[in-house]
């Protein structure tokens, strides 16, 4: 079980309020507990102070930006699909299909404070006017789906889920939707395919999911994290939450940030947004001993690689953006010094290569050629080439060129590895110009 | 929720293959959470799996009568998802996580180690039927990395010396 390394006395509900309430042995927080803990107080103030428009009004102001990795403004997801005083009566899709490699963060919140989470989805229903919630949990997380259970029935049997939620006249249900493998179920076009029984292949945008998602209708899909915010964000209004990240970001809020790779104390803290990868490193730690940092990853596999002059850097999506990559999820992943950047990188395309939902050309047949020149480098049997045809393989998975973010998330550590460790891949070149990396792509090879 | 129902009252079977009265409830459970009736498609293929430990032929067209969506709908599903199996498994499905994290914390050393072990490869079963070894997408375990899971239990972090005393208690 994964636990908040942070001790009950730092965790406060004013600085904390996505972890104040997390016990220090890491077991769940349900009902009765998170009742004494402000828990369920936001819905019960929404109901009495707020509208669907001044609710969404004050996310928008926090600028609550999504924490699955993409940093979409979540007020801003819900008045695309809340525009005007029209009432779509769709679904709220909580996003629990985490599998970004080096993120532990949601499956955290799932397993041991499922009603925070429930709480957020209520919010975002009633937001959106939404009918139905589904939590698309990833088939992996048995224990998370037990709890989360066990936590809707209690919040069914409490009036806060169901008919007539706490007496305020509106309905809303919440699922728990649980799914069987493949990364690409988190792409919200493919979750919501998955979601109807359908093989996870993403959708054509526009129409977009917030207009016409799950069965035609209005489907208004959020991350785990993010949907965990906006209790406090309703119950303390966006100035508030703003002060949150105490300057350090233009971001609102907290971020559960996490270290993982080889340092001494990997982990979870929640920090406000825009905290340094310097403090992140300092808590986990530092790195083990006899290991010093090469280069480390900002939040997640599809996320570029930074190097270690970066980690002075706010976490945010705006600054780490400008420095080349993406926040991503916020957990970042170091490499140590004698760990080799190309098998590294093979490792991840190889990832890439697998997930791919196979529906665009790029990534179907691109990724397996990645892997194949990677494999070649890593074993020092590359060609003269080899190099500059990776690179041109980036570019042709980068944006724009497929239906989702598949492709481009997997060229971006693909392109910044070579952008920052090019004599590594270079060391892998030991042949001269041959065909082996303009053959046909090695079907069934990855 | 509306949906068109097609079940009856009869049990369906195809080439033997009858499903389960408990699964049948099940399915009709989880049909409940949907607007249609195919979204219900990947639970009840982990439904039959739970019981039969993978899914055969004829259980993809007693589940295409059971919601009323052509065979090609669930077999496509069938195919498409990692963890529903379409031949059989071991005791025990064995997923080691390959992802990044855990390949940075030694992952191919602890996943040579299970090969020797076991004397199978990704995607092969033991002689005895009692393990069968896969990998999988990032367990969300990196804090404890290297990472897998065994049925339904976690581990992490694993080192090869302690592979033989994990599997005892899978028998």
């Amino acid at each position: 079980m994964s636990r908040i390394l942070q001790d009950r006395d730092e965790r406060r509900p004013e600085t904390h309020p996505l972890t104040f309430r997390l016990n220090d042995d890491g077991t769940s927080v349900m009902l009765d507990a998170y009742r004494e803990q402000q828990g369920y107080v936001s819905v019960e103030r929404a109901f009495r102070d707020l509208t669907s428009k001044t609710l969404i009004d004050e996310l928008k102001t926090a600028n609550l930006r999504g924490r699955g990795g993409g940093g979409f403004s979540a007020g801003l997801k819900w008045s695309l699909t809340m525009q005007g005083e029209g009432i779509p009566r769709g679904y709220i899709v909580c996003n629990a299909d985490e599998m970004e490699p080096g993120t532990f963060k949601d499956r955290l919140l799932l397993e041991q404070q499922p009603h925070l989470l429930i709480e957020g989805m209520i919010l975002a229903g009633f937001a959106n006017n939404a009918y139905q919630g589904y939590i698309f949990m990833r088939g992996e997380y048995v224990d998370a789906a037990r709890t989360v259970q066990r936590a809707l029935e209690e919040a069914r049997a409490a009036g806060w889920l169901g008919r007539d939620v706490a007496g305020s006249g509106w309905d809303f249900d919440i699922a728990l939707h649980t799914g069987a493998g493949r990364y690409i179920c988190g792409e919200e076009t493919a979750l919501i395919n998955s979601l109807e029984g359908k093989r996870a292949s993403p959708r054509a945008k526009p129409p977009f999911p917030g207009q016409s998602g799950a069965w035609g209708k209005p489907t208004v899909v959020n991350n785990v994290e993010t949907l965990c915010n906006v209790p406090s964000v309703v119950l303390h209004g966006a100035d508030w939450y703003q002060g949150l990240s105490q300057g350090k970001s233009g971001d609102g809020g907290t971020k559960l940030y996490g270290v993982s790779g080889k340092v001494k104390r990997p982990g979870l803290w929640e920090l406000p947004m825009g905290t340094t990868g310097n403090e992140l490193l300092e808590r986990a730690g530092g790195m083990r001993d006899g290991h010093t940092l090469k280069t480390w990853l900002p939040g997640g596999g599809s996320t570029g690689f930074l190097l270690p002059e970066h980690l002075e850097l706010g976490l945010d999506f705006d600054t780490i953006g400008k420095a080349g990559s993406r926040l991503g999820t916020g957990l970042i992943a170091v490499v140590a010094d004698d760990q080799s950047v190309v098998s590294l990188a093979r490792n991840l395309e190889e990832f890439f290569a697998r997930e791919s939902c196979g529906w665009c050309t790029p990534c179907r047949d691109g990724l397996p050629w990645s892997v194949k020149l990677l494999q070649a480098l890593e074993a020092g049997e590359g060609e003269r080439g080899d190099i500059d045809l990776l690179e041109s393989l980036a570019v042709d998975l980068g944006p724009g060129r497929t239906f989702c973010a598949h492709a481009p998330g997997a060229a971006m550590p693909l392109a910044s590895a070579i952008h920052y460790f090019r004599d590594e891949f270079e060391r892998g070149v030991t042949r001269g110009q041959g065909k082996a990396h303009a053959d046909p792509i090695p079907v069934g090879s990855v | 929720m509306t949906h068109a129902s097609t079940s009856t009252s009869a049990p369906i079977a195809t080439d033997g293959f009858v499903l389960h009265d408990e699964d049948r409830a099940a399915i009709a459970h989880e049909r409940e959470h949907y607007p249609h009736p195919q979204a219900a498609s990947i639970e009840a293929l982990k439904i039959v799996q739970k019981r039969h430990g993978w899914v055969p032929d004829a259980a993809i067209e007693a589940i295409a009568r059971e919601l009323g969506v052509p065979p090609a709908s669930i077999e496509g599903v069938a195919t498409f998802y990692s963890l529903i199996f379409r031949q059989p498994v071991g005791r025990h499905v064995i997923l080691i996580c390959d992802s990044s994290s855990c390949f940075l914390t030694d992952y191919e050393a602890l996943r040579d180690a299970f090969f020797e072990h076991l004397g199978i490869g990704f995607g092969q079963t033991t002689p005895d039927d009692r393990f069968t070894l896969l990998p999988v997408c990032c367990l969300g375990a990196c804090d404890r990395g290297p990472a897998l899971m065994i049925g339904d239990d976690t581990y992490g972090p694993v080192t090869p010396e302690e592979i033989p005393k994990l599997l005892e208690a899978y028998a």
